[in-house]
């Protein structure tokens, strides 16, 4: 005999109640979704920090079923997936989605790092967020780098010799050495198969627990301040009687359901990719890497996927061995210093003068034009063309704490000025 | 490995033996892997004239039947080699010794071969040997030169050599050229027929490298026609989360 419904839900809510009172369900959701207050002018930009996480999923669900048949050996690694590729049952799906997921990691994750620069998502109080994402990036960059190892390809194994050489620079400084840190990395005196297998435990397990713990930092620190808008103004310092943010919508149901629609905009795209152009033409999956790793064969032109590539042409760009890749290093540290090097009175570039605006764009370009000079052969045109940008990419940190003061600033909005 | 990095960081181009140098100019050609009939006959040069020597290791024979449009009997029939099951993968008979011996080098196996190389590149390389007294096999490439293997189908294009003002012409297209298209075509004379025209052996070799395109991604082909239907779900689904969207949001100004 069927009960009737008030019965039924009255017992529905007194085992939510059970749960409630032993785990804070309830109170999370309200906290983080249902009554988490998000300004209502997020644009464009704010789709890629759900985005970030819908592909981070991804690779996790889709690593899970790759580590089901991929064999972490040099002699079996190539073979196994191409096993993947051809006898698991829509393996060369699972495996098209995890390789274009890395790819689509590092589109997601630069643009949502432009739009930290755009509006100052970085400054005051938000610094904790800007390194915690700024950790997130680093780790990515080890994840994707050991994950590009795996399939034991010819720009696998290459690559994999020049990036873990690149720590070989490091001179004898009595206690470590460039040399022996190159072959504690390796755990051999060549890349091997003990590089290999290690690399499979970092990349399935180490890393992707460190991205998780530091995407929970991310947020939590995210949801401590609240969110900043294009406006770059304080929702928090304008509520209601209630004490809700005047210009605050809740994240659930309003931003859920709109970043429901950016999911499908990201996934429209992402499997256009993966069933029509899952190696990018080369620069996705690279030509070489369907040639199985050989030790005795350099390939004609080594070089890293392209989501490393400003990098790679930085470190080209500098002709001294130590200094390229200590110049390296920096530009990717001194994203780290952003919220001090910026001291505008202002935080989003609505606001800020023209200097901060030229600046802007003349990093961005340069940043996607060294991308594009690290595919490149590294003729001598395209090296003193890499030094140029070089120099620009870190003219925008050096100048940015006085022309950030300097500049003259518009007048900020007391609240926010646009939704949608 | 300090070499490595300092050769990098210097920008000296690494040299291989292998790879065809740049500034080859390759011969334009389509391919289309859905076209059964020449995945067919593809896939019988590719049994009677490479399986002997490279093996397709990562390739299933009874994959063929379904995916070229043939039978199992059929598949047994025209391209299974004599003591093959068709659950084996695709290998070849010659041992790496063997092969070692006759061309200096094992023949490489072929699963990969049209992701690793290119269409085009395959294409210009079955189009561009040429008779070389100087190599130990009597046959040499425009396209990967020295290579080690033979002109395996002589038989079908004939014998042509290099003519003799294909170099400087070669030299100028690379130099920027003196306007005007260089046909690589313009490289070759043809000293001895062979047993197909110059327009059939093209079509034989289109349909050898159709099949190598289809051997380095068998799915390709479900891969195509499964895109269409997740694409068009996808637009739909995103579609309703826009009326979605513009539902829960018409009250927020």
């Amino acid at each position: 005999m069927a009960r009737p419904a008030s019965s039924m839900r009255s017992q529905i809510t007194a085992l939510g109640n059970w749960v409630d009172k032993r785990l804070p369900v309830s109170s999370f959701w309200r906290d983080h979704l249902s009554e988490y207050y998000a300004p209502k002018n997020f644009n464009f930009w704010y789709f890629f920090g759900s985005l970030a996480l819908l592909v981070l999923v991804n690779q996790i669900i889709t690593g899970i079923f790759l580590t089901m048949q991929y064999k972490p050996s040099a002699a079996e690694a190539f073979a196994s997936v191409e096993f993947i590729m051809r006898d698991v049952p829509m393996g060369w799906l699972i495996r098209y989605m995890h390789s274009t997921g890395a790819s689509a990691f590092f589109i997601v994750i630069y643009l949502h790092m432009f739009r930290a620069l755009l509006y100052g998502s970085y400054r005051t109080p938000r610094e904790l967020i800007w390194i915690f994402g700024m950790l997130i990036y680093v780790v990515l960059m080890a994840e994707a780098f050991m994950g590009y190892v795996l399939p034991w390809g010819q720009m696998s194994y290459w690559g994999a010799q020049v990036i873990i050489s690149l720590f070989g620079a490091i001179p004898d400084l009595g206690f470590i050495s460039g040399e022996s840190l190159v072959e504690w990395i390796r755990g051999d005196y060549s890349v091997s198969d003990a590089t290999l297998n290690r690399f499979f435990a970092l990349h399935v397990i180490a890393l992707p627990l460190a991205l998780l713990l530091l995407v929970m930092l991310h947020l939590t620190a995210l949801h401590q301040v609240g969110s900043n808008n294009p406006d770059g103004v304080e929702i928090k310092e304008h509520k209601d009687p209630d004490g809700k943010p005047i210009d605050g919508i809740p994240f659930h149901p309003y931003y859920t359901v709109k970043d429901i629609f950016g999911v499908g905009m990201f996934m429209l795209l992402f499997a256009f990719i993966i069933f029509y152009a899952p190696d990018g033409g080369g620069l996705l999956l690279e030509h070489d890497n369907f040639v199985p790793a050989d030790p005795l064969v350099t390939p004609e032109h080594i070089k890293p996927v392209w989501y490393f590539t400003p990098f790679f042409a930085i470190l080209k760009a500098i002709p001294d061995k130590l200094g390229g890749v200590a110049v390296m290093g920096l530009a990717i540290v001194v994203l780290f210093l952003l919220p001090w090097l910026d001291r505008s009175p202002v935080k989003s570039i609505r606001y800020k003068g023209w200097i901060s605006k030229i600046s802007l764009v003349v990093f961005s370009i340069s940043f996607v034009r060294l991308g594009m000079l690290g595919i490149g052969e590294g003729t001598p045109a395209e090296l003193r063309e890499s030094q140029v940008w070089t120099a620009l990419y870190f003219l925008f940190f050096i100048t940015m704490p006085f022309f950030s003061r300097m500049e003259k600033t518009k007048p900020v909005p007391e609240r926010v000025t646009s939704s949608h | 490995m300090a070499m490595l990095l300092g050769s990098i960081l210097g920008m000296t181009s690494f040299t291989v033996s292998a790879a065809g140098g740049e500034g080859v100019q390759l011969f334009p050609v389509d391919i289309n892997v859905f076209d059964t009939a020449a995945l067919q006959q593809g896939a019988r040069t590719f049994t009677d004239y490479c399986l002997g020597c490279h093996s397709a290791s990562y390739m299933r024979f009874k994959r063929l039947a379904g995916d070229l449009g043939y039978t199992e009997e059929e598949v047994e029939r025209y391209l299974l080699p004599a003591g093959q099951e068709l659950t084996n993968t695709m290998t070849s008979s010659m041992s790496p010794e063997l092969a070692t011996k006759v061309f200096g080098t094992d023949a490489p196996d072929l699963s990969l071969v049209a992701r690793a190389r290119g269409e085009q590149w395959l294409y210009s390389y079955f189009l561009s040997f040429y008779k070389d007294e100087e190599r130990a096999l009597g046959w040499n490439n425009t396209v990967f030169p020295n290579a080690s293997m033979p002109h395996v189908i002589w038989e079908l294009q004939g014998v042509q050599t290099l003519a003799q003002h294909a170099e400087t012409q070669a030299d100028e297209h690379a130099d920027g050229g003196h306007g005007g298209h260089f046909n690589p075509a313009d490289q070759f004379e043809l000293i001895e027929t062979g047993l197909q025209d110059a327009e059939e052996y093209q079509r034989t070799v289109q349909d050898l490298v159709t099949f190598l395109v289809y051997l380095s991604e068998p799915s390709q082909l479900q891969r195509h026609q499964l895109g269409i239907w997740v694409i068009l779900f996808l637009a739909l689904f995103t579609v309703l989360a826009w009326f979605l969207k513009a539902e829960y949001w018409q009250d927020i100004h």
